[in-house]
């Protein structure tokens, strides 16, 4: 079956400002190339475990030691707004 | 006298301990053939003459004073611009990272810097390494020095561009479906992409966290040995990456492939391939043969779908890696009159067409209702795609293919079909998703001499069998020719 | 509530108190300048990795073995993907189909009845920073912005999450405060409401009694105390039942809890209903928990508050005093020590649960920031047994080793609360006394003690109450018969 996808909820949630022009442009590309995700979702799949990760390892940890932080001068640089120490943000929805 | 510009790093470094000339020397040899060349190219997005010079500098007082860091002291190396350098802007080619510069070094880095190597500067890539031209590149395209019509490949384009050039001696690029592989292959270069977890992705500007491996690019597979070896083991900075130690590559060249039983994969020789690459790639399998290797056929059915698997399990990780550029902590900022509307114009204004595209593909395939079809699915289809390789590697000790279908094509010539564009991709992208190691190497060129590479494919932590196969082919070959860009003569377009 | 039973659940967030944060070296730290403990990995820098600490997964394995639940041998991280200011990642590594533990329960005790409340999970993730709004920012705060501190960003954290079993708002108070007990007694976390090192979200339902199926929940948020907690519930469950009453329906929403209007109110705005896209963390590897593992983080489990306590009423200390010895382990740990060197057990419990509580409570200090020690229980148990203090004086004595003004003998010395063990000296005081009343004597020695007390409340106070009184009655009755 043909893919249609609500190209403006995924827009929604990948939080993307877009121009219904160019949902219009995605969407159609979307559909194409989940159209050629047809052929693997009718391969017989049952009972195969899903590979996450390609080297199969487990159980990678740190020691519990700290190590030294950012300096904040160099971090707040890249800011694009700070004050006072702190990174400041639009009001935030829900949050007046 | 050659250009010092055009040498191996294995000629550098011996002309460097034999005091034929210094680290200086040859980075000055590096940016004049850079101030010739990237007014056709655009390899580079940032050339750090003051960094460059300094290290050039003190790779020469540590070796006058007896302190030699091994084969890469002194010699000039380009990184690709997802690479985070302290203090050097960083901004994997897109908008949203315009000006933004990394307070830490990547693992790679760090190891390049302590291996006396002189970071020359960041070269271009396709936006966030999504794409197979260069192309998509938010500070404009890279050229081909082949021929300026055409595109470098991609991702790594600008790396590759530039080792080609002599705008570098060797640059690391990022593979996570040929990045590496590819524009090694277009640009008539060796290029590796290591076993997943081989070498540290701390500090490498994620795409697909599971695809991805930063590889070396170079003029010569004992180079791009040299490049691994400095760069491959363990980092307990990155949790993905394997404890045990990496054997030496560059001691592994010799040896020939008397023996050695090379796998010729049917669904990567058949159709779809351009008749002078086939032949070609036919022609050294042929030579292969001669040598003493014993050639078999081997099938990977599942490889026919790796496309589609690639392009489910890639985008579905960009779109939660790329989530973290939202305008709050660095990169560009469209303001709103909330931080949510902010956001969403950050990221819609910030973010290429092809980046775009695939951010929203990957949030749908893992989106409520849809992750078993999509995501999941793709997930099950990779673990089929491993089982067909380890069934291969019990008949064979490395898999040969075509790197890529085609040689270089024209700029533009594929943009307006992403479909067409990922195809170039087709041979590459597999050892992606099995997490084995891959390497292409140059065989020739076609009639419009454009460079055709051949690619060695090795099973998990098979590099020293893979290099050793390249560097025989290398030998049988004798592939020698270079771009007439290559030159510090001013040249006209 | 009448006609209709409430349904509970609670999810439980826990900081866990490493040295350092969940993926990364940064120092975890309560009240750092902000933005001063952050590296790329918890600012969620472009290229940086997470690698768990392993303190941490040791934590949470205590958390679940301590609440009964079977360790998963094979389990996964997974990345839940949200948009928020406060989450640098904008994705939070967390712990999905796959959690560490699974299936525990806790028993708590509401007047005498024993509940048994279901722990469907215990799951490891990292914690968001925080931002400022309204007035927290102070006077760099505008109603236009927020401010953001990653501080807290990536400190590891603790979920656990119960069965919908809890059936009043005594009942989860007691949950919860169980709850704290237990992870405070294993020493991972301090587990502070007002610091927000503990945090509780309430699903509650109603539905009519007998009625099987569950009503629609709401989940409230923002209860920093036990008894908010519990408020707040209480407070819910009428609401809840009010909406039902009217004909209405529950909406199900997240709510907010206002500890000073005590009511709790919708927080629509952000309440579309999230599609998290949770997919395994493709940065980290599977954790893998064999039973070696697993039999090392039981063997190392300290005894739980609810052991304790069993070991203390068998051992006859009275409910009350038991439960109050064990709401914090110091206080059960000098206990085990003074009865250890020699301390009546009865009297232990109650100069513990008694004086000192109150002392604590009173200065609003921790018990190892006093001067007490349990040599310090055996010497006054063994001050008054011999009336070297009187029971009262002790009291006095207990308070200076306390403010720590030195062990018990020294303090009773030095505030001059010994009493007068020379014979002679009493004796003294006995004949002034008599002298000065003579009638009362007469009237003794005919026979009539009536003035007995009142003579042994003159002696005392001469003495400033340092004699023994038995001593003083036994001299009366002497110089009466004699
Ligand atoms: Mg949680
Ligand atoms: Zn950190």
């Amino acid at each position: 079956m043909p893919v249609h996808v609500d190209i403006a909820k995924v827009a929604k949630l990948a939080r993307l400002a877009l121009t219904d022009e160019q949902l219009e442009r995605y969407g159609a590309q979307l559909d194409q190339i989940l159209g050629h995700a047809e052929r693997i979702q009718a391969m017989p799949t049952e009972g195969v475990p899903p590979t996450a990760h390609p080297y199969p390892m487990t159980n990678a940890f740190r020691p519990d030691e700290v190590a030294p932080s950012l300096d904040r001068d160099e971090v707040l640089a890249q800011a694009p707004d700070a004050v006072d120490g702190y990174f400041r943000v639009p009001r935030i929805l829900g949050e007046e | 006298m050659t250009d010092l510009a055009d040498l191996s790093i294995v000629a550098a470094g011996q002309g460097l301990r034999r005091g034929d000339f210094g680290a200086i020397d040859l980075l000055e040899a590096t940016l004049r053939r850079a101030s010739v060349t990237e007014a056709h190219l655009h390899a580079y997005l940032t050339i750090d003459q003051e960094g460059a010079r300094t290290a050039a500098e003190a790779a020469d007082a540590a070796l006058a004073a007896g302190d030699d860091r091994g084969p890469l002291h002194g010699i000039p190396l380009a990184l690709k611009d997802n690479l985070c350098t302290r203090g050097l802007e960083t901004t994997a080619s897109s908008q949203i990272l315009a000006g933004y510069v990394p307070p830490y070094d990547a693992t790679v880095v760090k190891r390049l810097r302590a291996a006396g190597a002189v970071v020359t500067g960041k070269t271009n890539l396709d936006e966030f390494a999504m794409g197979s031209s260069t192309e998509n590149s938010a500070y404009g395209p890279t050229r081909n020095p082949w021929d300026v019509a055409k595109v470098p490949g991609g991702s790594s384009g600008g790396a590759a561009a530039a080792v080609a050039a002599g705008s570098a001696f060797g640059a690391l690029g990022s593979d996570t479906g040929g990045s590496v592989r590819q524009p090694a292959a277009l640009c008539g270069l060796v290029g590796a992409k290591p076993t997943y977890g081989r070498v540290s992705r701390y500090g490498l500007i994620a795409f697909a966290s599971s695809l991805d491996q930063i590889g070396p690019l170079a003029r010569s597979v004992e180079d791009a040995a040299l490049l691994l070896d400095a760069i491959a083991g363990w980092d307990p900075a990155d949790a993905t990456s394997i404890r045990q130690p990496a054997p030496s590559v560059s001691d592994a060249l010799e040896g020939g492939v008397q023996g050695l039983r090379v796998g010729i994969v049917a669904e990567m020789s058949g159709e779809g391939i351009d008749a002078e690459v086939s032949a070609a790639f036919r022609a050294t399998v042929a030579t292969l043969a001669d040598a003493g290797a014993e050639i078999v056929n081997v099938s990977l059915p599942t490889a026919e779908d790796a496309l589609s698997t690639y392009y489910l399990i890639a985008p579905a990780e960009c779109s939660a890696n790329l989530a973290r550029f939202d305008g709050v902590r660095y990169g560009l900022r469209v303001d709103g009159d909330t931080t949510e509307e902010m956001m969403s114009r950050s990221r819609g204004e910030g973010f290429g067409p092809e980046v775009t595209r695939r951010i929203l593909l990957g949030t749908y395939a893992l989106s409520a209702g849809y992750y078993d079809a999509f995501y999941g699915q793709a997930q099950k289809v990779r673990t089929l795609l491993r089982r067909d390789f380890a069934e291969a590697y019990e008949r064979a000790d490395v898999l040969v293919s075509p790197t890529s279908p085609t040689t270089a094509f024209g700029l533009g010539e594929k943009t307006d079909d992403p479909l067409t564009m990922y195809f170039s991709d087709v041979f590459t992208l597999p050892s992606n998703l099995a997490g084995d190691p891959g390497l292409s190497l140059p065989i020739g060129l076609d009639h419009a001499g454009l460079p055709i590479g051949f690619q060695v494919m090795a099973p998990a932590l098979g590099e020293p069998v893979m290099f050793r196969v390249a560097a025989e082919i290398e030998r049988l070959v004798g592939f020698d020719a270079r771009p007439s860009l290559a030159t510090s003569e001013v040249v006209l377009p | 509530m009448t006609g209709y039973e409430a349904v509970i659940g609670i999810e439980t967030h826990v900081e866990l108190r490493t040295r350092s944060k969940m993926f990364c070296g940064c120092a975890v730290g309560f009240g750092a300048p902000p933005n001063t403990n952050v590296c790329p990995v918890c600012l969620g820098l472009p290229g940086a990795l997470p690698v768990p600490n392993q303190e941490a997964i040791e934590g949470i394995l205590q958390i679940g073995a301590a609440l009964k639940c079977a360790i998963v041998e094979h389990s996964l991280f997974h990345r839940k993907n949200y948009f928020y200011p406060d989450l640098p990642k904008n994705y939070q590594i967390s712990q999905y189909d796959v959690p560490l533990c699974v299936d525990g329960h806790l028993d708590v005790d509401v007047d005498g009845e024993t509940a048994r409340i279901g722990i469907t999970r215990v799951h490891m993730e990292e914690d968001t920073g925080k931002s400022l709004h309204g007035s927290e920012g102070g006077r760099i705060h505008d109603a236009a912005h927020s401010l953001l501190d990653f501080n807290r960003s990536g400190v590891p954290l603790v979920e656990i999450v119960s069965e919908p079993d809890i059936r009043s708002p005594e009942e989860a108070r007691a949950y919860a405060t169980e709850l704290q007990q237990i992870v405070r007694s294993l020493g991972v976390t301090d587990a502070r409401l007002e610091e927000g090192s503990m945090r509780f979200d309430a699903n509650v339902s109603v539905r009519p009694v007998g009625q099987e199926e569950f009503g629609t929940r709401a989940e409230v948020k923002n209860m920093n105390s036990l008894r908010s907690l519990q408020r707040a519930v209480a407070f819910e469950i009428d609401r809840q039942i009010q909406v039902v009453e009217s004909g209405a329906n529950v909406v199900q929403e997240t709510r907010h809890w206002n500890e000073s209007t005590g009511v709790t109110s919708s927080m629509r705005s952000k309440e579309e209903s999230e599609d998290y896209r949770y997919f395994q963390e493709p940065d980290l590897v599977p954790l893998e928990v064999d039973a070696a593992w697993q039999a090392r983080v039981r063997a190392s489990l300290p005894e739980l508050p609810a052991e304790r306590k069993a070991r203390y009423v068998d051992a006859g200390v009275d409910e009350a005093t038991a439960a109050s010895l064990v709401a914090d382990t110091r206080l059960g740990d000098l206990f085990d020590e003074a009865v250890a060197a020699g301390a009546d057990g009865k009297a232990a419990g109650n100069w513990i649960t008694g004086e000192i509580v109150a002392y604590l409570r009173q200065e609003d200090v921790d018990l190892d920031a006093t001067g007490v020690t349990a040599g310090d229980i055996v010497a006054l148990h063994q001050m008054v047994g011999d009336g070297a203090v009187s029971a009262s004086a002790a009291k006095d004595v207990l308070r200076g080793v306390l403010a720590g003004e030195g062990r018990a003998p020294e303090v009773a010395e030095a505030r001059d609360l010994l009493q007068i063990s020379d014979s002679d000296v009493i004796e003294a005081e006995v004949d002034a006394i008599l002298a000065a009343h003579p009638d009362e004597l007469a009237r003794m020695k005919q026979g009539d003690m009536k003035p007995m007390g009142y003579l042994v409340g003159q002696v005392m106070r001469a003495t400033k109450g340092k004699a023994d009184p038995r001593q003083v009655s036994e001299l009366l009755r002497a110089r009466a018969a004699g």
